[in-house]
């Protein structure tokens, strides 16, 4: 009966910790998304209050002055392309290293273990040198290339781990019906690694998505700003304006939150796989 | 026998293969080169080239009281993240897996931060801690406090380690919980069998079982904490106030893209690959298993 007792307290205090760190990670946005329909005079006065009433001024200015919807676009342009890019690049090259004995295969292999050292610091220089060059700056196209090469390394590697595990016994099989390599390789190792190619595919897309760093040196033409440019930029002009830049936190927020929700378990798989790469 | 023929590997792989060659092993030896240039603009132009100035740039690092600063912040930002980030996130798995309710429920609420980017979290922080208005100010207010300057040079930086630190601690709490629901049930129960109290076994049981896990998490930590920028940057812009908050990342950012130091700020991205490099092979050492 004791013995009950204290496990009783023990686990209350347990989930006192628990609930008071989950309150920490859920407070602010739900501060924020109050304080969006607010104006911002009444953000400053009083933040914790409900809104007296429902205002849509902050997000009409943010869809209208700030064209977050244009930056949206951007953002999604750029990290789907990045996502295709990397799936397609990695399979391959995981099909090639898996399914072949080649000359310099182990000097591929080191390539793409020493590559994920490089923190994206060490090669930016030049590629912005190479995107002036190539007249691309301002372009969705000069953050799109070294994100699809900064994600690359790791998600090859990703795809090799598992592709190794696939036995060779379907392919065998499917070519002595006459398929050829690239029906072998769409047909079967497609479709088999279509988990990994998710968590692939989970990574680039949120790393690429939620980068500042990136956009911040190749695009320099404001009405090319995707998502974290454009916020960047209201932090830094507009950041009187608490009504506008709670507004727009929330139009960030929001939408990545219900895609959490939704996906959450490949979402944390994908990132936690993906997190280990350079 | 499919794959006796090798001319498909070509097809396969030179396209991700030129990817990387391009765009990281070119950029990176270029970028050695570019530090021991004095490099006028970002591109060369005609009638200006480049001077050879060998090692210049590295004998400025030794003098210059803000790559000190940044260096610092950076070292101090890896052992925060160690201790709080893996450290807390441990105490949360444990607790968390000593639990039966709610157990899903937090383990999607502590993941939130890490799915927003820094960029957003940034934002939210900088409403939080403004001086007029801002969510602590009002707190203060309530509390019939004067308001207090967050952003002061004393205070500036815990107040940027504090985001980045919250908005990680779910990532390597989903990483250590896997770890510790790998660890066989029975091993607990002889040991409660035995009398070891709970409280021991995280001690003699969990911690040395998750070693593998923990260097992991480590290094993730640490070679995270070296890469450092979004958050700070839409903090205090620039290593504001004063350059008290400048990390490696910023302040290459900064000499590179704000003052237009580009052979200056490609030397610093090589001290951040050499401290990279050094960090992980220090945490290597250590974390081994030794036979």
């Amino acid at each position: 009966m004791k013995e009950r007792k204290k496990i009783k307290i023990s686990n209350i205090i347990i989930y006192i910790v628990l609930i008071a760190w989950a309150i920490t990670t859920v407070f602010p946005f739900v501060w924020v998304l109050l304080n969006s329909f607010k104006p911002s005079s009444e953000v400053l006065n009083a933040s914790f209050a409900l809104p007296k009433e429902f205002i849509w001024d902050n997000y009409v200015t943010a869809f209208s002055r700030m064209n977050i919807g244009n930056a949206y676009k951007n953002s999604l342009i750029i990290s789907g392309s990045v996502t295709i890019g990397v799936i397609v690049l990695s399979a391959m090259m995981a099909f090639a290293m898996t399914r072949y004995r080649f000359k310099g295969r182990r000097l591929v292999n080191s390539l793409l273990a020493a590559s994920l050292m490089f923190p994206v610091f060490s090669t930016i220089i030049p590629v912005y040198r190479m995107m002036i060059r190539a007249s691309l700056l301002s372009t969705n196209l000069a953050v799109i290339l070294p994100h699809i090469a900064g994600n690359l390394s790791f998600a090859a590697i990703v795809m090799i781990g598992f592709m190794k595990t696939i036995p060779i016994d379907m392919e065998e099989a499917a070519y002595m019906e006459g398929a050829n390599v690239f029906q072998v390789f769409m047909r079967i190792i497609v479709p088999l690694c279509k988990a990994s190619l998710s968590t692939v595919a989970i990574f680039s897309f949120m790393w690429s998505y939620n980068d500042l760093f990136v956009q911040k040196i190749m695009i320099s033409d404001n009405t090319k700003y995707p998502i974290s440019n454009l916020l960047e930029t209201i932090s830094s002009q507009y950041g009187t304006d608490f009504g506008l830049m709670a507004a727009s936190v929330t139009l960030i927020v929001v939408p990545v939150l219900l895609v959490y929700m939704v996906l959450q378990k490949n979402i944390i798989k994908g990132l936690t796989a993906g997190a280990i790469k350079g | 026998m499919l794959y006796k023929k090798k001319w498909p590997v070509l097809l396969f792989i030179v396209p991700g293969l030129l990817f990387m060659v391009i765009f990281l092993y070119i950029p990176f030896m270029e970028n050695i080169r570019n530090s021991l240039y004095n490099m006028k603009a970002a591109v060369e132009l005609p009638g200006s080239p480049w001077k050879f100035i060998g090692l210049a740039n590295y004998k400025r690092l030794l003098t210059d009281p803000d790559i000190r600063i940044a260096i610092v912040n950076t070292l101090k930002m890896m052992a925060l993240t160690v201790i709080f980030e893996v450290g807390f996130a441990f105490v949360l798995a444990v607790l968390v897996s000593n639990v039966k309710r709610l157990q899903q429920v937090f383990r999607t609420v502590y993941f939130f931060p890490v799915v927003i980017s820094a960029t957003a979290i940034g934002l939210m922080f900088k409403l939080f801690y403004n001086y007029n208005g801002g969510m602590l100010n009002q707190l203060l207010e309530a509390w019939g406090k004067e308001p207090v300057n967050w952003l002061s040079p004393g205070l500036a930086f815990l107040m940027v380690c504090i985001p980045t630190l919250w908005s990680y601690i779910g990532f390597y709490f989903v990483i250590l919980l896997t770890g510790l629901s790998d660890i066989s049930d029975d091993i607990y129960e002889a040991a409660s069998i035995d009398g070891c109290s709970r409280f021991k076994q995280v001690f003699y049981i969990t911690l040395p079982m998750m070693k593998p896990v923990f260097a992991t998490c480590i290094t993730l930590a640490i070679t995270g904490a070296l890469k450092v920028f979004d958050l700070p940057w839409v903090i205090v812009p620039n290593g504001a106030p004063q350059g008290t908050t400048h990390f490696l990342g910023t302040y290459m950012y900064q000499q590179t893209f704000g003052l237009n130091d580009y052979d200056y700020g490609s030397t610093l991205a090589l001290i951040i690959v050499i401290m990279g490099v050094l960090v992980s092979w220090v945490v290597g050492f250590f974390t081994r298993e030794r036979e």
